[in-house]
């Protein structure tokens, strides 16, 4: 066991910097960006925390990891009762130790935080989670009693994996679908390999399925059954498809061939592994300059997939300033450092290509200026007459954000199953259930796109908003024939 | 896995298999079509469903052998499983009374094409039926098509088979000739359906196509199959993949089929390489597979 340090000491010390592969080697590799701690380092990094009570960073979890206790384990080198503490409440610790946002959450609330120098509780939660996969620790479970009851979870993403792991564990039992032939949803098919490797997605999931939970995958709920067909077969339903339909600018020039939506674009690379083709036969166009428009984590996402892939120069085009984009400050720096051009206060009015070839020769985009906030509280941008220009592109990639997937909804809608104005289910926020008895939902389909966190804080309190349901001896299939 | 349990060449370059995919065959609907995806390397790609039978919890699809994935396919034999089958996806086909309906097909669209007449006909249509090949060694399932349509007409693009025509060039002629029709469902190649509707369109005849265009996950997630419909842009997959032929962009629809044949005839070539002994009875012409790339 390492020692425990005055607390003096502890403040003093800084964070623990996780090693990363050099900027300009990775920008031309698919391998994982940062390396992750060592054993010294997770220790170092482990010891300065203060073990407050009641811990404040708990508060920002919406996984509700019980952090102070997995960081005291690794003070004390327990490294696998540390990975069993993080499994109490999260079941996919690698995933979020490296896809949270923890500077608005954990991190935020660390009370370190003040000084600036908050307990890197992701990379500790990282660490863990690899040592543990690493060294083939797995939970140990005690018998679950069963309860005789089961639950459809529709969609393999982080808000179903959770969600049927939770119920699981409460003695349910749980069947996924999913529509792809992999699960992990977004975070296969849109997380690039070099953010998150796929290898670890498929590890927790496989977790997941030896908790008992049936994996149904190639199955397009609402296609290959309707949601009031699949309704008659479980006690309960989670529904958490995710917000899957790509936006368009909607400007001149987008049909051509070498414009692509970031889903495609990821889809092609991460899900289907295009950046091995031939090895892997699906395709992928990549153009020497590439532009792709917004400023969300999607977008750098893309602009620096577009790197890896041989683009020589990859511009990210975006209307408002550099305050108002949306993407984590750290892939941010992370995408400029591997020599993402940021245009920021530019707004694109025209792909300009060859319509008989697809080709695209460059983006007409006009200047912004910011006025006055509009209702999302950002200065809201404003064209600025006469100041046309034209950015040299031979590829657009659209991220500007996602839609609702109307499939699920338009099924569901014959058992009551309400959306808003946007095509999102409305649902109660204490249970996450819908206007359905029953029927629940999380994830981007109940709040819109947003993060991987959220919703598997969505997924953890539908599987509690399930088990209160199912406890007071409800049923959904039972409710269809009243 | 989706077990193959029926496997047979149809005519040069077309293959018609049978798979075991239970919750497709349940659900199935004319004008509908699965993704397919043939191993762990796949891509996965649409195929229109040609037939399904409930009972027995299998789908049928006939398709022409064209790039790697299509290859593939074709070399499986019976036993051989398919890695992934997801569907039924789009839209199904709207069966109404529309009176005096015209049904042209060819090449992989003549299966859906009996589904669809066969619904049609069930609904008091009068089926009027053209199937199309290049030349008459390349016919297929002409009985099925013939039994369940009122009028039942071949043509062929070459002069095999009497006069050398095709599809649009007969409905030319038949609209012309003043006979009565109310609607024109086509479905076969890109080509062809944009021929059928040019032809159709001076008469006014609505012309429904089916466009299963390039497709990653089939259910509007991507946007890789958009098309422009009127001054829409349209999702194939959700939208579809059924549309009305008279207002599909063609050019823009085509020069997007066409955007991967580089990186298709480079995956084909290396994969041809080692594998060429698995499709000798699809009986390739490989002159004439290099034309049919090169027009995509």
């Amino acid at each position: 066991m390492a020692e425990m340090i005055p607390i003096k000491e502890r403040m003093q010390r800084d964070q623990v910097q996780m090693p990363e592969q050099d900027p300009q080697i990775r920008g031309h590799n698919f391998n994982e960006v940062p390396t992750g701690y060592t054993k010294e380092m997770a220790i170092y990094e482990a010891q300065r925390c203060l073990q407050c009570t009641p811990p404040k960073c708990v508060e920002g979890c919406p996984a509700e990891v019980r952090i102070t206790e997995f960081i005291q384990k690794i003070v004390e080198e327990d490294f696998a009762g540390s990975y069993f503490e993080i499994l109490k409440t999260n079941n996919l610790p690698a995933v979020c130790g490296r896809v949270c946002p923890q500077e608005t959450q954990c991190c935020e609330t660390c009370v370190l935080n003040k000084k600036g120098k908050p307990i890197a509780i992701g990379r500790l939660e990282r660490f863990v989670s690899d040592w543990a996969r690493e060294n083939g620790v797995h939970e140990k479970l005690p018998e679950i009693k069963k309860k005789g009851k089961t639950v459809a979870v529709i969609g393999a993403g982080p808000a179903g994996l959770v969600c049927a792991a939770d119920l699981q564990k409460m003695g349910y039992d749980v069947t996924i679908f999913e529509a792809f032939h992999a699960s992990g949803g977004v975070l296969v098919y849109g997380i690039p390999e070099f953010r998150l490797p796929k290898e670890i997605v498929r590890y927790e999931a496989g977790e997941i399925e030896k908790l008992g939970v049936k994996f149904e995958t190639d199955f397009v709920a609402g296609k290959t059954k309707s949601i009031p067909d699949m309704a008659k077969e479980f006690n309960a339903m989670f529904i958490a498809i995710g917000a899957g339909a790509p936006r368009f600018m909607e400007i001149p020039g987008e049909n051509l061939a070498m414009v692509y939506s970031a889903n495609e674009f990821l889809t092609r690379s991460n899900l289907m592994k295009a950046y091995r083709f031939p090895e892997y036969d699906t395709p992928i166009k990549i153009g020497r300059k590439v532009c792709t428009i917004g400023a969300g984590n999607v977008s750098m996402d893309s602009a620096r997939t577009a790197l890896r892939l041989g683009a020589e120069v990859s511009h990210i085009v975006y209307r408002r300033s550099r305050k108002e984009a949306p993407a984590r400050i750290e892939e941010i720096a992370h995408a400029e450092e591997e020599g993402v051009v940021l245009n920021f206060l530019t707004l694109p009015i025209k792909v300009l290509g060859d319509y008989e070839t697809g080709e695209v020769t460059g983006m007409e985009c006009i200047k912004m200026e910011l006025g006055e906030p509009d209702e999302s509280g950002r200065r809201r941008p404003i064209p600025v007459e006469g100041t046309n220009f034209i950015i040299e592109a031979d590829m657009v990639i659209d991220s500007i954000g996602t839609l609702a997937n109307p499939i699920v909804p338009r099924s569901a809608a014959a058992l009551g199953v309400e959306i808003n104005k946007w095509g999102y289910f409305v649902f109660d926020e204490e249970t996450m259930q819908t206007t359905r008895e029953g029927i629940f939902c999380g994830g981007d389909i109940a709040r819109g796109a947003a993060t991987v966190i959220l919703a598997v804080g969505d997924g953890k309190k539908a599987a509690r908003g399930i088990d209160k349901y199912l406890s007071s001896g409800n049923s959904l299939k039972e409710s269809l024939n009243k | 896995m989706y077990k193959i349990v029926e496997r047979e060449v149809l005519v040069p370059n077309i293959v018609h298999i049978k798979v075991e995919a239970p919750y497709v065959a349940q659900a199935a609907q004319p004008g509908q079509f699965v993704i397919l995806r043939v191993d762990e390397q796949g891509e996965r790609f649409p195929m229109s469903l040609a037939d399904w039978d409930r009972e027995k919890g299998t789908i049928n699809i006939a398709f022409f052998v064209l790039g790697t994935s299509t290859m593939k396919l074709a070399a499986l034999k019976e036993g051989d499983s398919i890695l992934d089958c997801v569907g039924p996806l789009g839209n199904p086909t709207e069966i109404e009374n529309y009176g005096n309906v015209l049904l042209a097909c060819g090449c992989f669209g003549i299966g859906p094409t009996i589904k669809l007449a066969e619904a049609l006909k069930e609904k008091g249509n009068k089926i009027i039926s053209v199937m199309e090949a290049r030349s008459k060694a390349y016919l297929f399932w002409q009985d099925r098509l013939r039994d369940v349509s009122d009028e039942f007409h071949v043509v062929v693009g070459d002069s095999s088979y009497g006069k050398k025509e095709w599809t649009n060039d007969f409905i030319q002629e038949y609209l012309r000739a003043g006979n009565k029709v109310d609607i024109i469902f086509a479905h076969g190649c890109p080509f062809m359906m944009m021929e059928c509707s040019k032809a159709s369109k001076p008469f006014g005849v609505k012309t429904i196509v089916s466009l299963t265009t390039i497709m990653v996950d089939g259910t509007g997630m991507c946007g890789s199959c958009r098309i422009t419909v009127g001054e829409e842009t349209k999702f194939a997959c959700v939208d579809g993949p059924e549309f009305d032929g008279h207002e599909v962009d063609w050019d823009n629809l085509i020069m997007r089929q066409r955007r991967y044949i580089p990186q298709e005839y480079r995956s084909f070539s290396l994969w041809e390489r080692d594998n060429w002994h698995k499709i000798m009875d699809v009986a390739l012409y490989e002159k004439e597979k290099l034309l049919m790339m090169q027009q995509g």
